[in-house]
């Protein structure tokens, strides 16, 4: 970053974007914007309670039982992370 | 060979030049017309914070059509108000009173025994312990009350004495000699204390030059050839005319005591910057000194290096003086403070010598005649002075100038200018010298210990935070913060505190240094300990800083070093000064007290204090303790609530303490209690309700006015029932002291009573029979106009009771004093008789009264001589609004007097009359009076000649109060005569008439266009685009209206020529504005009148028109929201060709505008034509100006909600994996704007992502298929 863009509207954009917690950097690898990617998806999975119901149909299990799944695999939604190769 | 060797340079020269102007960027001058670009500003902000606007009413109405904020609020930048926000700096001790000065008297202690370090451990003798300090408190006091004794006693003796004398006869003598002695005695008296102090204390001696108190006051300031007079000549010999010595200073040499010399001293400060100097009285007195060289006195005598006042007061002893007015480089008094007052004492000292020098034989005899005089050999004795001092001050002056010489040159001399600082440093005022001097000696830094260097380091640091520049300041306050822990907590705040008690402070300075002392206060956590006592006496005087901002700072340092120190050693440190002598460190040492409480928590506290205020050892502490309580509740207001209890039965008892300030601050702190919890908490104060109600009846004074304010915070919060039962305990007491004589007990009853009336069990009539009468014979007499406070106090009072008993009892009360002979009290009844007929109308008065208020009303008005406020123009205007149909009769006189008063011969008369007009407009039409208005309207509209702008202004507005309440039709002077003596009034650049003018012609525009030609509009069209700069904003919001109703009024197609060649004006504020008022013509207009001229002149090859062109596009869509997808089409192409342009600010508004068609046509189906613009966006995204950028990304959001989140992020999805990090950096700027403005959307458009071998990146959910 050039030191002029330090402190425009920029600067604090990013900074503002930082804050939330599925936001991304440069730096992202594969695996942590999937794990975010997975969350997201089990939120609004949840949060949405038509594909909720949808989901209990298909899978033939109930409404709160889904909900429940869901947030459980919330939690490590993609397994544990791989060995950092750089290190 | 060489001229070939040139020859072949040169040629190369030629070739290079050939090849440079090939490639360098040649501008095509057909296309940006070979104007200047360096004069464009290459891009233009987009957002700016809006500043909040007063609605005014015509402005309300007005505004069918707006403009964006921005462009409204931008404002010229005017030279008249450059350094509005910047102050000069100003020292601090210049605004402070003498009671805040008296920080200046407090001593920096030495640093503490911090008992959590040392653990278990007995500390060391020479460590300061807890104890120590408690028990020079206590000897401090002890000494304290001694000398009082004394005091007292001679008095007494004194008086004794006056009696016996006047009896004997021999008065005068008597009383003179004991007064002189007396003197002397005090002064031994001190220093038998200080000797005792000493012996006490066992090797600490800090605080001996402090322990003669009597010392600073009695001889505060010793002028040269004061102190002489100060001695009684005991068989000295008389020196004064061998050696005729500047300042006549020999005197004090004969003192026969040494302890006048540090007397001498002015007051204490001194002493406390540095504690070393030792009272000692010098064996060597009797010695002469004065044909010594000063120079060597210094180190020579042991007098002069033993007592600190030498050097510190050069205005004493000559040897300063001398030494001063040839400062050498080394030598800059590094030894002692030098406050201004010494400086400047210093240059008249040195001007007073410069005139006083011995005359030269020249100068004689250029003054005498040649013959008659003899010239006399000087006596074998005579010894010439060679004094080497005063050899330097007898400058040689060449004949004729007396007083003036042109001064021998003098390498070695500094002259005014500082020495500059070596290794970069910033430059030094005079005063820092003494505390930065030492960087000056440039010795090799190799040399010094390691502690030496770290000083060093700490104090170049320091400077530069100091006096640095912004850059140097930050980087030095960067380092001391990282450092702090290396640097350690001593050597920091040894350095830092000396210079915030430094007397020549200035804000900024100070500032500075208190940020310094709080970032490392972070740092230093559990380091501070030792010190804290230390931080608190400079920091404290903050709290009580008339400036706000300084008292935040001093808050917030408080609280930080408690949380980093702990409540215990908090506590250790401040307990001795709760009874210290000094009520200036009481009151400080309080307010402290409440922001350690506020950051640690009152609980914490509430054992500490509890013990404080039942101190039977002395008043002061629970004097303190009490005032703790009272600073709390002030500070952390609500918050009191859940501990109110314990805080009112922690200081209840102070109510009958035996000290009367004790009870005084009691109630004080009850009030303060009671008006945070307002309006919960009457139960916490059960306990209190008795001892206050008791104690009204047998105090007196100030204790019983703290006493009624404590009730009068408390009934508000009580029932009502109790309310009304203690308001008639309490009412007598109140009426008894409506005769009080005090102006703060004034004050403090009238605020009771308006607490007590608006209390909600108070009935009307208790209030009527009871209140009403004395409160009037009282209070509503003249004197009490005179006062500002009491005036407010007065006025919001009996508008209380008003609220209560009803306008008729009160306005009938006061009416008649409408006519008192006594102006300010004719303004008083005024402002009283507005506020309440405003808050309760005028449906209570009757006939009777209507017509004595009329009567009183118009006198009040007429005979008025001055009236800034304009109270009785408000006062005026509300009782006839409030009256409303009833004023009928009374208008024709109102009016008359109106006329009468429009014709005056002062302008402030004239500007009144027209104003009350604009205030009655509305009445009058009520009153059906339309013929009046219409011929007060002919006769404003004579007066429009008028040449005070401020008259004219308002002439103007009651012009337009008159034409918006008759209508456009009935107006007289018709419309068409009106508009026409407008135009040209126009033109006048003064803000009032500006804004009513536009306002008047705004309103015309919109209701009455028809009344006046097409011509006379495009002339004011014309006069309008000057007004589009004005520098108010509603002006200019006025203007860019009126542009709209022009336009509606006479179509589209002038006035747009107009704005449109006004495109190609230079000006960028008058292109701005112009292009706001082509896109409202075009809203007003419909789009299609507008878009084809606009679009056409996109072909005009030159920069401003095209981006100007650009700019309404983007105001234009703007505006017209969804009404823009029928022409998202029409302007496709010209967009296209702007985002590709090459100038930035084309492709910079064209994105703007993309922004705003794309929010306006979202859902509308224009898909297929923004993702082609899109597609021309994008490429920008790499773009670096920030206002580029800011435009880039919010199309690229416009798009986000016109498209859908789903489309963008597949743009998105191509960069962030990219191998170049810059390239990801951009994407995924993006990418998180995109998921935080619809995080949901994304969901379901995320790419399948494989899975590896632990882990599952797929979604297998949405496969699911049923």
């Amino acid at each position: 970053m050039q030191a002029s863009d330090r402190f425009n509207i920029n600067s604090q954009l990013e900074h503002l974007q930082a804050k939330y917690v599925g936001t991304g950097h440069a730096d992202l690898n594969r695996f942590e914007w999937a794990v975010n990617i997975q969350r997201d998806s089990y939120a609004s999975y949840i949060g949405h309670y038509p594909i909720l119901a949808y989901f209990a149909v298909a899978e033939n299990e109930s409404i709160g039982r889904e909900r429940y799944n869901f947030m459980q695999k919330m939690l490590l939604p993609c397994g544990l992370p791989p060995d950092r190769e750089d290190d | 060979m060489d001229p070939e060797i040139a020859k072949t340079q040169e040629e190369r020269k030629r070739i290079e030049q050939e090849l440079a102007s090939l490639t360098k960027i040649t501008f095509d001058t057909d296309l940006y017309g070979g104007s200047d670009r360096d004069g464009y500003v290459t891009s233009i902000p987009v957002n700016e914070d809006e500043e909040p606007e007063p609605d005014n009413e015509v402005a309300r109405k007005l505004a069918s059509y707006t403009a964006p904020k921005s462009l409204l609020k931008e404002i010229p930048r005017g030279g008249d108000d450059e350094d509005a926000g910047f102050k000069r700096p100003s020292k601090i001790i210049d605004r402070e009173d003498d009671y805040r000065r008296r920080r200046l008297n407090r001593v920096i202690s030495p640093e503490r025994h911090d008992a959590f370090a040392s653990g278990e451990k007995t500390p060391d003798a020479s460590v300061r312990t807890y104890a120590d300090v408690m028990r020079e408190e206590a000897l401090k006091r002890e000494k304290e009350d001694t000398l009082r004794a004394i005091a007292k006693k001679k008095k007494e003796e004194e008086e004794a004495a006056k009696e016996g004398g006047g009896a004997a006869g021999s008065a005068p003598a008597a009383a003179a000699a004991p007064k002189r002695r007396n003197r002397w005695d005090q002064s031994q008296d001190n220093e038998n204390a200080a000797a005792a102090a000493k012996k006490a204390k066992t090797g600490s001696d800090w605080d001996l030059p402090d322990a003669t108190p009597g010392i600073g006051r009695w001889d505060a300031t010793p002028t040269p050839g004061r102190i002489g007079d100060a001695t009684p000549s005991v068989g000295r010999r008389n020196r004064w005319d061998e050696t005729p010595t500047p300042g006549r200073l020999a005197d004090s040499d004969a003192t026969p005591a040494g302890a006048v010399t540090p007397g001498a001293t002015p007051a204490g400060v001194t002493w406390d910057a540095t504690p070393k100097g030792l009272v000692t009285p010098t064996p060597k007195r009797q010695r002469s000194r004065w044909d010594e060289t000063p120079a060597t006195m210094g180190s020579a005598t042991p007098m002069a290096g033993a007592t600190p006042a030498a050097a510190y007061t050069p205005g004493v002893t000559p040897v300063g003086a001398s030494d001063l007015a040839t400062p050498t480089p080394g030598a800059i008094n590094l030894r002692g403070a030098i406050t201004p007052e010494q400086y400047n004492l210093l240059r008249w000292e040195r001007d007073i010598e410069e005139r006083n020098r011995p005359l030269t034989d020249e100068e004689l005899d250029a003054m005498f005649p040649q013959e008659g005089y003899k010239i006399l050999e000087p006596p074998a004795s005579y010894v010439p002075i060679r004094t080497p001092a005063r050899k330097l001050l007898a400058t040689p002056t060449p004949l004729g100038t007396p007083l003036y010489a042109i001064p021998e040159e003098n390498r070695g001399q500094q002259f005014d200018v500082p020495k500059e600082a070596p290794g970069g440093l910033p430059f030094m005022k005079p005063e820092d010298y003494q505390y930065f001097g030492a960087l000056l000696n440039e010795e090799e830094e190799e040399e010094l210990s390691p502690e030496e260097q770290k000083e060093r380091k700490i104090m170049k640091l320091l400077l530069k935070v100091k006096n640095g520049t912004p850059p140097q300041r930050k980087t030095a306050l960067r380092q001391l913060t990282d450092k702090a822990r290396e640097f350690g907590a001593g050597p920091l705040f040894n350095r830092i505190l000396p210079l915030l008690m430094q007397p020549t402070l200035e804000d900024q300075e100070r500032h500075l240094l208190v940020k310094v002392i709080d970032r490392i206060l972070y740092k230093l956590d559990e380091l501070v300990r030792p010190y804290v006592h230390k931080i608190l006496v400079v920091i404290e005087p903050l709290l009580i800083d008339e400036d706000y901002y300084a008292r935040v700072e001093g808050r917030e340092i408080i609280s930080n070093l408690s949380k980093a120190a702990g409540l215990a050693t908090m506590i250790a440190a401040m307990r001795p000064d709760i009874d210290n002598i000094d009520e200036y460190v009481r009151n400080t040492t309080a307010r402290a007290f409440s922001v350690v409480a506020s950051a640690l928590g009152i609980p914490a506290l509430l054992p500490f204090l509890k013990a404080v205020c039942q101190s039977k050892k002395s008043w002061q502490a629970r004097h303190t303790g009490i005032k703790i309580v009272q600073q709390i509740a002030i500070l952390i207001g609500c918050a009191v609530l859940p501990h109110l209890r314990s805080l009112v039965e922690i200081i209840e008892h102070g109510l009958n303490d035996e000290n009367q300030k004790v009870r005084t601050i009691t109630a004080l702190s009850l009030a303060a209690l009671a008006e945070a919890a307002a309006p919960y908490g009457i139960e916490s104060f059960d306990s209190v309700l008795k001892p206050l109600w008791k104690g009204i009846r047998s105090h007196r004074g100030k204790v019983l006015a703290a006493f009624l304010k404590a009730i009068g915070f408390i009934i508000p919060l009580m029932d009502a029932l109790y309310a009304s039962y203690y308001t008639k305990e309490v009412m007598f007491i109140l009426i008894r002291e409506f005769q009080s004589p005090d102006e703060e007990m004034k004050k403090i009853v009238l605020k009771v009573v308006k607490q007590c009336v608006s209390t909600e069990g108070v009935e009307a009539d208790y209030i009527r029979s009871d209140i009403l009468p004395e409160f009037f014979r009282n209070f509503w007499v003249r004197r009490m106009a005179l006062d500002r406070r009491n005036y407010k106090q007065l006025v919001d009072t009996t508008v209380e009771i008003a609220n209560k008993v009803g306008v008729k009892d009160i306005v009938g009360r006061i009416v008649e004093d409408l006519k008192d002979e006594s102006e300010p009290y004719r303004r008083m009844v005024m402002e009283t008789i507005e506020k309440v007929v405003s808050n309760l109308g005028a449906s209570d008065i009757d006939a009777r009264l209507e017509e004595l208020l009329i009567d009183g009303i118009l006198y009040a008005f007429q005979e008025q001589t001055s009236d800034d406020a304009n109270v009785m123009l408000n006062g005026f205007g509300a009782v006839v609004n409030s009256l409303g149909q009833r004023v009928k009769p009374y208008l024709p006189q109102i009016c008359g007097t109106i006329k009468w008063r429009l014709n005056n011969k002062s302008a402030k008369v004239r500007q009144q009359a027209a104003d009350l007009i604009s205030r009655i407009a509305v009445v009058m039409k009520q009153c059906h009076e339309e013929q009046l208005m219409g011929h007060l309207g002919v006769v404003l509209y004579e007066y429009l000649g008028e040449e005070y702008p401020e008259v004219l202004g308002s002439i103007l507005g009651a012009l337009k109060a008159i034409v918006n309440v008759i209508g456009m039709t009935k107006m007289t002077p018709p419309i068409k005569d009106l508009l026409p003596r407008l135009t040209p009034i126009l033109k006048n650049r003064h803000e009032k008439v500006q804004e009513n003018c536009i306002d008047l012609v705004g309103r015309i525009a919109d209701r009455g266009a028809e009344f006046v030609p097409a011509r006379e509009w495009m002339r004011i069209c014309f006069e309008l685009l000057e007004m589009l700069k004005a520098h108010k904003k509603g002006i200019r919001r006025a203007t860019v209206n009126t542009f709209g109703y022009i336009a509606k009024a006479i179509g589209p197609q002038d006035v747009l020529a107009t704005l449109l060649n006004n495109l190609k004006v230079q000006e960028r504020q008058n292109r701005v504005c112009t292009t706001v008022a082509i896109a409202i013509v075009a809203e007003t207009c419909s789009p299609f009148t507008v878009l084809p001229a606009l679009m056409n002149e996109y072909r005009v090859p030159e920069l401003n028109v095209q981006n100007g062109v650009l700019k309404s596009l983007s105001f234009l869509f703007e505006y017209i929201g969804e009404m823009g997808k029928d022409y998202i089409y029409a302007v496709t192409p010209l967009l296209e060709d702007a985002l590709m342009d090459r100038d930035l600010v084309h492709r910079q508004t064209a994105a703007s505008a993309v922004k705003h068609m794309a929010l306006g046509v979202a859902g509308l189906g224009c898909e297929d034509a923004l993702v082609h613009l899109l597609n021309y966006v994008w490429p920008n995204i790499f773009e670096t100006s920030p206002h580029v950028i800011n435009a880039v990304m919010e199309a690229i959001e416009g798009m986000r909600v016109a498209l859908g989140a789903a489309v963008v992020l597949n743009y998105c999805l191509q960069g962030l994996f990219h191998p170049a990090r810059k390239v990801r950096e951009v994407y995924w700027k993006i990418y998180n704007s995109l998921y935080i403005g619809s995080q949901d959307a994304l969901v379901a458009a995320y790419p399948i992502l494989e899975d590896e071998h632990n882990n599952v990146y797929s979604r297998p959910e949405l496969m699911m298929f049923v």
